[in-house]
C-alpha cells in the first residue's frame, strides 16, 4: 500500500504552478509539504484529489496507474482530504454534511437518519473526535467543525489523508488536540500529507518534510536534520529574517480609545460584546484570537462601516462612534481591510485608480469635479517605485498583481500620507514571505513614525512579533490582555475562552 | 450501540440581538396600524347607516347543506374592529416583543379586510365561502410558479423565466386539448415546461448567462411567441381554442361540509395535485437524498464537488423538473381556471409567483401559504368588483399587484436564500 505522485507537471494561462513534482506517501507515515504561499502546495493537492487535472505526471495507488477526473475517482481510491476553507454546508448539521454523497437510503432514497446518525457516533467514538451529530455546522466552533471535516474522510475510508493548513484557524490548545488526532490515523496506518507553512509544526509532526519553492520541489528532508532556520531559507530561497527587527515602544497619548463597544454580525448576533481599550500613539497593539470571535465586526465597527449598537469609539479625544470612513479618512486613519479583494481594491480598476480610492476627490488628485490625470498618475508612479510594488505598469489592472504586490497597492494608499492611526486586519494574509517582511517593516516605520497601530490577525506568530501589547478576543469579549513576551499557552489559553 | 450524548460545550448557539431597524420598522408598522384604524372607523364604521346588517353567506347554492350564514350589526363590527387594530397599533409603537411586528401587521390587514366586506355588504349579502373557495383556486398557479422558482433556486439557479413558462406551458395546454383531449394537452404543457427549463438551465449553467437576463430572455420569448401564434393561428382556427371542460372531481362526504367543503373538496385534479406536490417537495427536498444532494449544490456547490456529487447535473435535472412544475401551473390556468388561450393570459403571475417563493422562505408550505394570501387578494378584487361599491374596478384589481409590493419591500426582511442563489459554478 503506497501512494505515488510523479512528474506532476501542472499550467495555469501564465505560470506553471507544478513543475515536475514527485511525492510518495506509505501507510502510516506522515510527510509535511512545505512551502510558501503560491508555491505550487494546494495545486499539487488538489490534482491527487481529483479537482484538477495534471498536464503531465502520473498517479500510482498501490503501484496501479489511475486517472482522477474527479474527487469521486480520488475518494474511490482511498484519498481524502480535509480542506483548508471547510468544504461544510452552513445550515447543514453534522450528519448530512458527514453523509452528503455517501447517504445510507431505505427505500426509494428517503435517507436512513439514524442510520447516519450511528455512522457518525461509531466513528466520532472510535478516533476521539466528540461532535454533536445534529448540531448546525453554523453553531460550532472551527475546532469541531475540522472534526467533522476528518469524519467525512474516515466515513469514506480513506487510506490517505490530505490536510491543508489543517493549524491555520486553531488555538495553540487546540493544535495540540488536532496532533493527537493525527498520531491516532498514523496508529491506525493511514497515510497522511500535512501541508503547512508553519516550520516549527512541520519539525514536531512529520517523519518527512518535503519543501517546495515555485511549483518545484526543492528539497526533500528529515526533520531531525533541520532548523527551523533552514526550513525557512529553503523554502523562500534565501536567507529571511524571521523576527520582525524593531526597537522598544515609546508609547505616548492615548489615540484610539474603545469603550464598551458593542457590533453586530450580519445574523445580527452580538459580535462584538462590550469591548474597551486602548492604543497610544507610537505603540503596536495586536488582537488575537481564533477567527470569528468579533475581530472583523470589531475592525467594521471602528472604522464605520458596521453599524454600532452600543459603547463609544474615541480618535484623540474626538468622538467617532458610527463616523463615516470619509470622516475617519479625513482625521488621519489608515485601514487595510481583512479582504483585499473584497473591500481594499477595485479589482478591475488599475494601479493608479486604486492608489487614489480614498482621496480622489480632494486636491490635488481634483480640482472641483475634474480628476488631474496627469498628477495621479505621476503620484501613482512614484508609490509603486517607493513602496516596491512589482507590476508592468501603473495602468494596468490590479487583478494581474500577485497578492503579494496587491497588497502593497493597499498600504502604499494608506501610508502615503501624515496618518495619527493605522488599523491593519490580516495584514499579510496569503501573501509571500518577501512581501511580508516589507509590510511588517512598514507597519513598523509608521509606529516609529508616532501613529498608534491596531493589529488584528488570525496568525497568532505575527501578533507575537509585531504587538507592543496583544488583547486576545474570545466571543466577543476581550479575555485576556498580555505583553510582548507572554508565554504562547497563556495567550492560547485566553483564546479558548478559560484564560485569566 | 451507545446512546448519543449530547455535548453542550460543542454547540454554540448564537443570541439575535433586535436592532434599531426592527424597532423603526415596529414603530412605522405602528403608525401604519393607527391610519387604518382611523380609516376603518371613519369610513367603514361611521359611513354606513347605525342599524345596517350585513349578512356574510357560507354556503354556496351548489351545497348540501343550504343557508348558513352570519349576520351581524355593520357599524359594530367595524366599530370593534376599528378599537382592535388601534390596539394593535400602539402596541407596536412600544417597540417591544419586536418579534410579533409581522405577525401584528397581518392581523391588522386582516381586521382591515374584514371591516371592509361588512362595509360593502351593509344591507346585502356577500359570499364569504365563494371568496374562500375562489382564494384557492387562484392560488394555485401562484403556488405552483412558487414551486417552480423554489427547486431551481433551492439548486442555485435562479429562474426569472416562470412567466414564460406558464405562459407557453398554457399555448400548448389549450392547442393539444381542444385537438386531441385534456391529457395531450396536460402532457404538452409539461414538456413545455421543461424545454424553456432546459434552455435557462443551458444558458445559466453551460454558458453561464447572467440568470436575470436568462429567464428575461425566456419571458420575452414566450410572450412573443404566443402572441403571434395565437393572432395568426388561433383567430383563425377558432376550434383549438376551445379546450375540452374539465370538471370537478367531488370527494364524497368531504365536500359535504359547510365552508370547508367547497374551499377544498370539490375542485378539479389540479388544485388536488398541488397540494400533494406541496407534501411531495417538502418530504424530498429535506429527507430524501435528491434533497440532500439539491440542496448542498444550491448551499455550497464546492463542497459538494468535493463529496463527488455532479453539480452541474443535478442543476440541469433540478431546474427541468422544477420546469414541469410550472408546464402543470400553464396547464390547470388555461384548461381548468380561464378555459381559452389569451394573449398575455397570466398578467405577470409568474412573478406573483416568485414574490410567494420569496416570502415563503424558499420552503414548499411557505410557498403554499404565500400562494394562498396572494390567491386571497385576487379573490378579493374579484368578488368585490361584483358587488358594486363605487371603487372603481381598476383599482380593485390592482390588489394582488400591491399585495405583492407590500409582501416583497416589507415583510421578507430575515428570509435567507439558498447561499449559491444564482452563482454559476465553475470547476477549475
Amino acid at each position: 500500500m503506497s501512494l505515488e505522485l510523479s512528474g506532476i507537471t501542472k499550467r495555469f494561462p501564465g505560470v506553471v504552478a507544478n513543475d515536475d513534482v514527485s511525492l510518495s506517501l506509505a501507510p502510516g507515515e506522515v510527510v509535511a509539504l512545505l512551502g510558501e504561499n503560491g508555491a505550487g502546495k494546494s495545486t499539487l493537492m488538489n490534482i491527487l484529489y481529483g479537482l484538477y487535472t495534471a498536464d503531465e505526471g502520473t498517479i500510482k495507488v498501490d503501484g496501479e496507474e489511475l486517472v482522477f477526473d474527479s474527487s469521486a475517482d480520488a475518494i474511490a481510491a482511498g484519498i481524502g482530504m480535509v480542506h483548508q476553507h471547510f468544504m461544510l454546508v452552513p445550515v447543514f448539521t453534522v450528519t448530512e454534511n458527514v453523509v452528503l454523497g455517501l447517504e445510507p437510503t431505505t427505500v426509494g432514497g428517503v435517507i436512513d437518519r439514524d442510520q447516519a446518525r450511528k455512522t457518525v457516533m461509531e466513528i466520532s467514538e472510535r478516533y476521539n473526535l466528540a461532535v454533536d451529530p445534529d448540531a448546525l455546522i453554523e453553531n460550532i466552533s472551527v475546532g469541531v467543525q475540522q472534526r467533522v471535516e476528518i469524519i467525512k474522510v474516515l466515513d469514506r475510508e480513506a487510506r490517505f489523508v490530505v490536510f491543508d493548513e489543517p493549524t491555520a484557524v486553531l488555538t495553540p490548545q487546540e493544535v495540540d488536540d488536532f496532533f493527537g488526532i493525527v498520531e491516532g490515523l498514523k496508529a491506525d496506518g493511514k497515510g497522511i500529507v500535512f501541508i503547512t507553512h508553519k516550520l516549527g509544526e512541520a519539525i514536531d509532526v512529520a517523519d518527512r518534510i518535503v519543501v517546495m519553492r515555485s511549483g518545484k520541489t526543492v528539497a526533500e528532508v528529515l526533520p531531525q536534520d533541520v532548523t527551523q532556520q533552514d526550513l525557512a531559507d529553503l523554502m523562500v530561497g534565501r536567507p529571511v529574517d524571521l523576527k520582525v527587527p524593531k526597537a522598544e515602544a515609546n508609547p505616548g497619548e492615548v489615540v484610539l480609545s474603545v469603550q464598551d463597544l458593542e457590533v453586530l454580525d450580519d445574523r445580527n448576533v452580538k459580535a462584538v460584546d462590550k469591548v474597551s481599550f486602548e492604543v497610544r500613539a507610537g505603540e503596536i497593539v495586536g488582537v488575537a484570537g481564533v477567527q470569528g470571535n468579533g475581530q472583523t465586526e470589531l475592525i467594521e465597527g471602528i472604522t464605520g462601516l458596521s453599524e454600532v449598537v452600543g459603547g463609544k469609539v474615541t480618535i484623540a479625544g474626538k468622538e467617532v462612534t458610527s463616523a463615516s470612513p470619509r470622516e475617519l479618512h479625513s482625521m488621519g486613519v489608515s485601514h487595510i481591510p481583512e479582504d483585499r479583494q473584497e473591500s481594499g481594491l477595485v479589482l478591475n480598476f488599475t494601479v493608479t485608480e486604486n492608489m487614489v480610492l480614498d482621496s480622489y476627490y480632494e486636491e490635488p488628485y481634483s480640482k472641483g469635479i475634474v480628476m488631474d490625470w496627469e498628477y495621479t498618475r505621476e503620484s501613482a508612479k512614484r508609490l509603486v517605485e517607493q513602496y516596491d510594488v512589482r507590476t508592468p505598469g501603473t495602468e494596468v489592472a490590479v487583478s494581474t498583481l500577485s497578492g503579494g504586490n496587491q497588497q502593497k497597492v493597499i498600504v502604499a494608499r494608506e501610508f502615503d500620507r501624515d496618518v495619527q492611526l493605522v488599523i491593519a486586519a490580516q495584514p499579510t494574509r496569503g501573501i509571500d514571505v518577501g512581501s511580508i517582511e516589507y509590510i511588517h517593516s512598514q507597519i513598523v516605520a509608521k509606529r516609529d513614525a508616532g501613529a498608534a497601530v491596531l493589529v488584528v490577525s488570525s496568525e497568532l506568530d505575527e501578533v507575537r512579533a509585531l504587538s507592543d501589547r496583544i488583547i486576545v478576543l474570545f466571543h466577543g469579549k476581550v479575555a485576556g490582555e498580555f505583553g510582548p513576551d507572554a508565554a504562547v499557552t497563556d495567550i492560547g489559553l485566553a483564546m479558548l475562552g478559560s484564560g485569566q | 450501540m451507545t446512546d448519543i450524548v449530547k455535548n453542550q460545550e460543542l454547540v454554540e448557539i448564537p443570541e439575535v440581538v433586535q436592532t434599531s431597524g426592527d424597532v423603526r420598522r415596529s414603530r412605522i408598522i405602528g403608525f401604519v396600524l393607527l391610519a387604518i384604524a382611523a380609516v376603518v372607523l371613519g369610513v367603514f364604521s361611521f359611513g354606513v347607516p347605525s342599524d345596517a346588517t350585513s349578512t356574510f353567506n357560507l354556503s354556496l347554492p351548489t351545497d348540501t347543506i343550504q343557508g348558513v350564514s352570519v349576520s351581524f350589526n355593520s357599524r359594530l363590527f367595524s366599530g370593534v374592529a376599528a378599537v382592535l387594530i388601534f390596539a394593535l397599533g400602539v402596541d407596536r409603537l412600544r417597540a417591544k416583543n419586536l418579534r410579533w411586528t409581522n405577525a401584528a401587521l397581518g392581523v391588522g390587514l386582516l381586521l382591515f379586510v374584514l371591516a371592509f366586506l361588512a362595509w360593502a355588504s351593509a344591507d346585502s349579502s356577500f359570499s364569504m365561502v365563494g371568496m374562500l373557495r375562489s382564494t384557492v383556486i387562484s392560488s394555485i398557479v401562484i403556488t405552483l410558479g412558487a414551486l417552480t422558482g423554489l427547486v431551481g433556486e433551492r439548486s442555485g439557479v435562479i429562474n426569472i423565466g416562470i412567466e414564460g413558462q406558464l405562459l407557453s406551458a398554457a399555448f400548448v395546454a389549450v392547442v393539444l386539448s381542444s385537438a386531441f383531449g385534456t391529457w395531450a394537452g396536460v402532457g404538452g404543457a409539461l414538456v413545455i415546461g421543461a424545454l424553456l427549463g432546459a434552455l435557462l438551465a443551458w444558458l445559466a449553467i453551460r454558458f453561464r448567462v447572467d440568470q436575470i437576463i436568462a429567464g428575461v430572455v425566456i419571458n420575452i420569448l414566450a410572450l412573443g411567441l404566443t402572441s403571434f401564434l395565437a393572432s395568426r393561428v388561433l383567430s383563425e382556427a377558432q376550434d383549438l381554442n376551445a379546450p375540452a371542460r374539465i370538471t370537478s372531481w367531488r370527494i364524497p362526504v368531504l365536500a359535504d361540509i359547510p365552508v370547508i367543503g367547497p374551499m377544498f373538496f370539490d375542485h378539479t385534479f389540479f388544485v388536488y395535485a398541488t397540494f400533494l406536490l406541496v407534501f411531495a417537495l417538502h418530504f424530498g427536498l429535506f429527507r430524501t437524498r435528491w434533497g440532500l444532494r439539491v440542496r448542498s449544490v444550491g448551499e455550497h456547490p464546492k463542497a459538494a464537488d468535493t463529496l463527488g456529487i455532479d453539480v452541474i447535473k443535478t442543476r440541469y435535472r433540478a431546474v427541468i423538473s422544477a420546469g414541469l412544475i410550472a408546464g402543470f401551473g400553464g396547464a390547470f390556468l388555461a384548461l381548468a381556471q380561464i378555459s381559452r388561450f389569451e394573449e398575455n393570459m397570466t398578467g405577470g403571475i409568474g412573478f406573483i409567483g416568485l414574490a410567494a417563493m420569496i416570502f415563503g422562505r424558499w420552503m414548499p408550505f411557505g410557498a403554499l401559504a404565500a400562494g394562498l394570501v396572494f390567491g386571497f387578494s385576487g379573490a378579493l378584487a374579484q368578488k368585490v368588483a361584483i358587488l358594486g361599491t363605487g371603487i372603481p374596478s381598476e383599482f380593485m384589481l390592482m390588489l394582488p399587484y400591491v399585495a405583492t409590493v407590500i409582501v416583497v419591500a416589507g415583510l421578507v426582511g430575515g428570509a435567507r436564500p439558498p447561499a449559491a442563489d444564482g452563482q454559476p459554478y465553475i470547476k477549475q
